[in-house]
């Protein structure tokens, strides 16, 4: 591993600061791989490599979240065009117009005293 | 791979209370309880027991905990924990340990009481870094997210699930210990509070308290006892992810696995099956289960479903308890999924029985969609 005193997770949010979606990837069979890991699943050799994504992606399945004394939210799955994929939020449209096959693009929300940053995404536009 | 076809039988079955429980009742009281109604006439003693296999979400060591509540000292023990499918693995690794002679009289109970100290004390949460920050209500929201998939690629709609719910509640109205006494309409589905969409407080399952027992010998040992023998004709086991957001296809379970394994075992095909027990956590469970198992083509659940397909008088006999929707859905559900499937072979279950059951079909589903576990049941004429 590239940098042993760094967990995968403090190395994602490191680029999450610079503005990154980062993942990771296999060199030897070239598999996308999210979450980031120590080691590399279905694989044979261990070592992953990190990639940082163009942060564009569709969605593959999502869902309203309805919480009491809450306005409804957005959860859905994100398939990133580089082939990996992974739960975000889709903002800036209604969470019921967001739909099966929607393009989006990943947007930073920055940390707070409670909570770290994290990615959410966008519609495209046009 | 040795032929494990019809070596062992499940001798006895019982649940314990279930619904509401009694103020500060533990889930051992529980286990306890279901332990004894199931010895009760079937044979065997409690010192007959040599074999435990058990797990829970509220006892990290459960299997120390049923030892001394019961005073077992069992020579085989197995706490496998994959969630509400647990108790197939259990059949499974309970017919493998009484072939080998490792333990000859094996007890699978569960126990919970998840409904009296509350959902969130029954079960830790796990942290998820990558799923957390969005707030998931979890398991309801990682269902949501595959019924939206199955939707978007073949149609699904709210009303085929709906459908589900109301069969679960027309079976829960002949089962005089379901939790739920009142008729459910599609309307009451679609209406009800909304949850994580597209799935309504009515396509989840019940927050409830209770248990149950399964007794299992060998064949040979069952011969000799007082209840009619269920015999186990084959089960199969698979694990596709542990969080939702690395399940490999949403509308793809590993039920397809696990249910090619039992049929293999078992020398036969959903055609075969006379009555079917399927994990409902929600009613996509049904569903996607229905597909998987072979029961009908992918993608054509909803069809499968619709015009009240698996309701009483319908095209095929699923959850005849009620299921985890109407029945009872103690956190882990699947001992009570086998005990129905059980109970059907045995022809003991009144006014819901399926006549001439020889086969049933219980399947478990554990996490959100994570493991898979089916286990193939049989009557003596199947032998």
């Amino acid at each position: 591993m590239a940098d042993e005193a760094k967990s995968p997770l403090a190395i994602f949010y490191e680029h999450c600061e610079k503005g990154e979606l980062a993942y990771q990837v296999n060199p030897e069979n070239g598999q996308a791989v999210f979450y980031p890991r120590a080691v590399a699943p279905n694989s044979a050799q261990p070592t992953l490599k990190w990639r940082v994504s163009q942060g564009v992606g569709t969605v593959y399945a999502t869902t309203t979240m309805h919480r009491r004394g809450e306005d409804p939210y957005d959860i859905s799955m994100i398939e990133l065009d580089e082939g990996f994929r992974m739960m975000s939020r889709v903002e800036s449209i209604d969470p019921m117009d967001v739909t099966v096959g929607l393009r989006v693009k990943v947007r930073m929300i920055p940390a707070t005293e409670t909570d770290p940053i994290y990615p959410v995404f966008d519609p495209v536009e046009g | 791979m040795a032929n494990l076809r019809g070596k062992t039988a499940i001798v006895a079955t019982a649940e314990s209370d279930l619904g509401k429980v009694a103020a500060d009742t533990t889930i051992f009281d529980l286990m306890g309880q279901a332990t004894h109604r199931a010895l009760e006439g079937c044979g065997l003693s409690l010192s007959d027991i040599d074999g435990l296999f058990v797990s829970t979400s509220q006892s990290r060591m459960a299997a120390m905990g049923v030892c001394e509540y019961l005073g077992l000292r069992p020579r085989y023990f197995d706490s496998t924990q994959i969630g509400g499918s647990s108790f197939m693995a259990h059949i499974t690794h309970a017919q493998a340990a009484i072939h080998a002679g490792m333990c000859e009289v094996a007890l699978i109970t569960y126990g919970s009481t998840q409904r009296t100290v509350s959902r969130a004390a029954a079960s830790a949460r796990e942290v998820n870094a990558y799923e957390d920050p969005y707030r998931p209500m979890m398991p309801p929201s990682a269902y949501a997210l595959a019924a939206s998939r199955h939707m978007y690629e073949y149609g699904t709609t709210r009303e085929h699930l709906a459908e589900i719910a109301v069969a679960a509640r027309k079976w829960a109205l002949m089962n005089p210990v379901a939790w739920e006494k009142e008729p459910l309409t599609i309307d009451d589905v679609l209406n009800a509070r909304m949850i994580s969409h597209p799935l309504t407080v009515r396509d989840c399952c019940l927050v409830t308290d209770g248990g149950g027992a399964i007794i299992m010998t060998s064949a040979e040992r069952a011969k000799d006892l007082k209840n009619k023998p269920v015999y186990i004709l084959g089960t199969g086991e698979e694990i596709t992810h542990k969080d939702i957001s690395s399940m490999p296809d949403f509308t793809k379970t590993g039920a397809i696995q696990s249910g090619q394994r039992a049929y293999a075992a078992a020398g036969l095909s959903a055609s075969d099956v006379d009555v079917a027990t399927l994990y409902d956590a929600f009613t996509i469970c049904t569903l996607l289960f229905l597909e998987d198992l072979g029961f009908c083509e992918k993608g054509e659940g909803g069809a499968f479903v619709a015009d009240g397909g698996i309701a009483p008088g319908g095209r095929f006999p699923v959850n005849t308890n009620g299921g985890g929707l109407s029945y009872c859905h103690p956190g882990m559900y699947g001992l009570l999924v086998l005990i129905e499937a059980a109970r059907q072979i045995q022809g003991v279950c009144g006014p819901r029985q399926v006549d001439g059951a020889e086969v049933a079909l219980a399947h478990g589903n554990g996490g959100v969609l994570s493991s898979q576990c089916t286990v193939l049941l049989g009557a003596e004429s199947t032998l």
